[in-house]
């Protein structure tokens, strides 16, 4: 759809803003992988209840928003191929971990600043991404 | 006020990862899938974002958080191997599937039973990630 992208740019700069409080806020880079990682490895144990604060908005925030929306409209469209989203979800856990970052911490909240690691971290899973797509959809058209 | 802040920042990031699109796997993958048909939604949703933030991190110059404390270290322009390993994984999961962390949480109360096992997988691999990590390590070391 044409508004598509403006509906893009108000929304990332909703996320901006969020971005913004939790850095001028709470003195913390906002990002999603570190904010749930934290949880699991135990490196965030001092801070649990304000990283399950963070991730009680972003799961309550869409269900408020939903009943404006035109029913059947709000759709993630992710695919029905178990192996696909098991395969997924694992590579996306391990290389944020890893990588110490995902789109919100290396790309929204790195790049902003300038910082080389955010760059070149969202160059490298841009093009991984891309390349994956690629091989996947056009090449082999499994998804 | 340490979590009514976090609060607040996941609530704008889920706001604005939900009207932005963000949770619609085909957006994402359509920006990545430039052999096919290309969305440049999600450069909207960044440049959206990264306005915000880059204000942010001017505001952060000679003050202290909110909550008090010190602002997070200026960035190290450091490149490691699992800067660009991490992200290289995390990217190929991002095409596969068009989901990461964030987007995976804000979109759990319409991503059906296929959203939940994405997450269930993500959490897993972000708690194999400090082991698969230090095996890294060890082969960058002997490489």
């Amino acid at each position: 759809m044409e508004q598509d992208w403006i509906w893009g740019l108000v929304g990332g700069g909703l996320i901006g803003v969020g971005g913004a409080v939790y850095l001028l806020g709470s003195g913390r880079i906002m990002g999603a992988s570190g904010i749930i990682g934290g949880l699991v490895d135990g490196s965030g144990r001092n801070t649990a209840l304000e990283r399950m604060a963070f991730l009680l908005g972003v799961v309550v925030l869409p269900i408020v928003l939903m009943p404006l929306y035109a029913a059947g409209s709000v759709n993630t469209h992710l695919t029905d191929n178990w192996i696909v989203i098991i395969a997924a979800g694992l590579l996306v856990g391990v290389g944020t971990r890893i990588a110490n970052g995902c789109t919100s911490g290396h790309g929204v909240c790195g790049i902003s600043r300038f910082s080389l690691r955010g760059i070149v971290a969202t160059v490298f899973y841009i093009l991984a991404g891309g390349l994956t797509l690629a091989i996947f959809r056009h090449v082999l058209g499994v998804i | 006020m340490r979590l009514f802040l976090s609060l607040l920042a996941g609530s704008l990031f889920g706001a604005g990862l939900f009207v932005s699109g963000m949770t619609d796997t085909t957006k994402v993958q359509g920006w990545l899938d430039v052999f096919g048909a290309w969305d440049p939604t999600l450069a909207f949703v960044m440049g959206g974002a990264i306005i915000p933030m880059f204000f942010a991190w001017r505001l952060t110059e000679g003050r202290t958080p909110l909550v008090g404390g010190t602002f997070p270290t200026p960035p190290t322009p450091v490149l490691d191997h699992r800067l660009i390993t991490g992200s290289a994984l995390f990217g190929a999961g991002w095409g596969l599937a068009g989901l990461c962390p964030g987007p995976s949480i804000a979109s759990l109360s319409y991503g059906g039973p296929g959203g939940f096992v994405f997450l269930a997988a993500m959490l897993v691999g972000m708690g194999a990630a400090p082991a698969i990590g230090t095996r890294l390590d060890r082969l960058a070391a002997a490489a």
